[in-house]
């Protein structure tokens, strides 16, 4: 067979994957400050994708466009979600915290099967059969677009950690609680920021998907697993880890649904999942906390 | 626990028993399947209980041992004829013997908390997706059963009124078991790994063989109640029996009743199966044939018993009744 081929499920994995460390970044984001686990994060970027389909269907927007948008409105959800709710949880047991959220995840599932249907809601782009060919590798335009987009985003995120002083001080919440708390940083409010940027990565990370994948309900607890696959992989708390975790396990999942069948790729998936908590459960590139 | 309620909770609790099993005398076909249901999910419910109420090891797996203990015991009905009252011990081995690797994994490798959930959900979705490859089981197009109403009790072949009463049963015998094993030394020592295990390793308790006694007791359990599923429903698909929302509605009566009590999960069951129930057909009334709304409900109800009362309505329904002696 052509070996240029396996080159161009690779290539697609590594796009698709950059994606998918878009939204498990939001995760890790979350995971690392407030310490709690988002566990309706899946159903979050479903959420997403269908904002990104209603505003393409409605208004015709682009959803590269619309993932600005789409990404504003969800810092805004996760802002208000960390105040209202999420924070009276903070340092309560794990199972609680675990209970509020999967609560939160089905009420997402059923209020979008309640509103949209069960059938998958695509957005069809002018461009969206398009593609570069790069040597000899076919690229889909859709899917470069979509990683390039979840690249700038993460990058601005780094950036935002890295050098603005409300980055630092959330990274000082992380590293040193009562430290934090001792040199009189908001940390509620530092909390709820870090929820809202977390969402935020989400709302991109969905509106993005949009473009390569068809919104549907039962999508939800599927992306759930796999942003955490990724956060495992990559280690939880970790931000490089999220976007080397998701490309990963872009790439196992693109090679195991071309090698073997497309329904069995999300298998080498969860036989991944379990063997990096069997043997290194700080993920690949995560600290030992 | 049944110990610590009063005569008049007692007396209360032996009218009730005596009204569900004279209930099919009034009740119609429809109320009867609702009872099965709540039933069921008393009994699986009490299963995952005893692993995450008592020993505190949070499973969002469950639906993994259903699944296993309802093949096994189908397929050696379908293609041996063996029937399930044999094959239930089949179905027990199988799926303790995974509940087993997923004990012996999670607590010889420090896997803990939500790791250790996510090593559950890992291997339910492993399994799922195995199951829907697997060609000897009918693959991803299902397994079915021959609807038999002719009488076979001893083979589970037979109407709603067998099921009913094996149903009760079960949910009846978790009940009873989960009140012995409270009481027992292994039930302490899960209470004592539970609330601080590196104290409970100081006083020289075995956590180790603790919580994989709490695992291998759960998943066993929970394959009986798979074993009956497969029986009453007459089919299995990989992607209904696997499914993560079976998980997560296993652990909800047990958690809206009261995590790490006796009557927790049979509260939680019989609370929510019938306001699942109803509001379905509320809606359904309307002229709205709206599938999301019952799973909308069970979220909602997640989200405010735990965040109004985080140990369940079984100890505030004690405590308001007053059923029991002392502190539930």
């Amino acid at each position: 067979m052509n070996p240029t081929i396996y080159l161009e499920v690779v290539v697609q994995g590594v796009l698709t994957g950059l994606v998918y460390g878009l939204m498990a970044l939001g995760l890790s984001v979350i995971f690392g400050v407030v310490r709690v686990v988002n566990f309706a994060h899946g159903e979050f970027t479903v959420a997403a994708m269908y904002a990104a389909f209603l505003l393409f269907t409605l208004f015709g927007v682009d959803p590269l466009i619309a993932t600005v948008p789409i990404a504003i409105v969800f810092f805004g959800v996760g802002y208000g979600l960390q105040l209202a709710l999420v924070n009276r949880f903070v340092g309560r047991a794990e199972h609680e915290q675990f209970i509020l959220l999967v609560g939160l995840a089905i009420i997402i599932v059923n209020g979008t099967l309640l509103i949209f249907g069960a059938d998958a809601r695509p957005v069809r782009l002018s461009y969206g059969f398009d593609s570069f060919l790069v040597g000899p590798v076919i690229v889909d335009k859709v899917r470069l677009y979509a990683a390039a987009a979840a690249l700038t985003v993460a990058a601005a995120l780094f950036l935002f950690f890295r050098f603005k002083p409300t980055g630092t001080a959330i990274r000082a919440c992380a590293d040193n609680l009562v430290g934090a708390a001792v040199v009189g940083l908001n940390v509620r409010k530092l909390y709820a920021l870090t929820f809202g940027l977390g969402l935020a990565c989400v709302g991109a990370a969905g509106a993005l998907m949009e473009t390569i994948a068809d919104a549907k309900p039962e999508l939800g607890p599927v992306y759930t697993l796999i942003a955490f696959i990724i956060v495992i992989v990559g280690g939880l708390g970790s931000m490089t880890g999220a976007l080397v975790g998701g490309v990963l396990i872009g790439i196992s999942e693109a090679l195991a649904g071309f090698v073997l069948a497309p329904s069995m790729k999300s298998m080498l998936s969860f036989a991944l999942l379990i063997l990096v908590l069997v043997l290194r459960p700080q993920g690949i590139m995560g600290r030992r906390t | 626990m049944i110990g610590s309620l009063n005569p008049r909770a007692r007396v209360l609790l032996l009218v009730l028993l005596a009204a569900l099993i004279a209930a099919p005398l009034v009740a119609d076909r429809y109320l009867i399947s609702v009872l099965i249901l709540i039933f069921y999910f008393a009994y699986v419910g009490q299963a995952w209980n005893l692993m995450m109420g008592f020993a505190g090891q949070l499973s969002l797996g469950h639906a993994l041992y259903v699944g296993l203990g309802g093949y096994v015991s189908a397929l050696l009905w379908l293609k041996f004829g063996v029937g399930p009252w044999l094959g239930v011990f089949a179905a027990v081995a199988v799926a303790a013997a995974f509940g087993a690797v997923i004990g012996w994994l999670g607590f010889r490798f420090g896997i803990e908390g939500v790791y250790f959930a996510l090593l559950t959900i890992a291997f339910a979705e492993f399994t799922r997706i195995a199951f829907d490859h697997i060609d000897y089981a009918g693959a991803a197009g299902g397994l079915f059963l021959r609807v038999d109403e002719s009488g076979e009790w001893w083979n589970l072949r037979g109407g709603t009124l067998l099921f009913y009463y094996l149903a009760l049963a079960l949910a009846a015998g978790a009940l009873v078991l989960t009140a012995f094993l409270a009481r027992t030394r292994l039930g302490y020592q899960w209470l004592a790994v539970r609330e601080d295990e590196e104290a409970a390793r100081a006083l020289g308790i075995n956590a180790f063989r603790a919580k994989m006694m709490a695992v291998l007791i759960s998943s066993a359990m929970t394959a009986v109640g798979g074993v009956f599923t497969a029986f009453y429903n007459n089919n299995l698909f990989p992607s209904r029996v696997f499914d993560i929302n079976r998980s997560i509605e296993i652990i909800l009566a047990p958690v809206v009743g009261g995590l790490g009590t006796v009557f927790g999960p049979v509260v939680g069951a019989f609370i929510l199966t019938p306001l699942g129930e109803a509001l379905t057909a509320l809606t359904g009334l309307f002229g709205i044939n709206t599938p999301g709304v019952k799973g909308a409900f069970y979220g909602l109800a997640l989200m405010v018993i735990i965040v109004l009362k985080p140990s369940g309505i079984w100890p505030w329904l004690a405590r308001t009744l007053r059923l029991t002696e002392h502190r539930p």
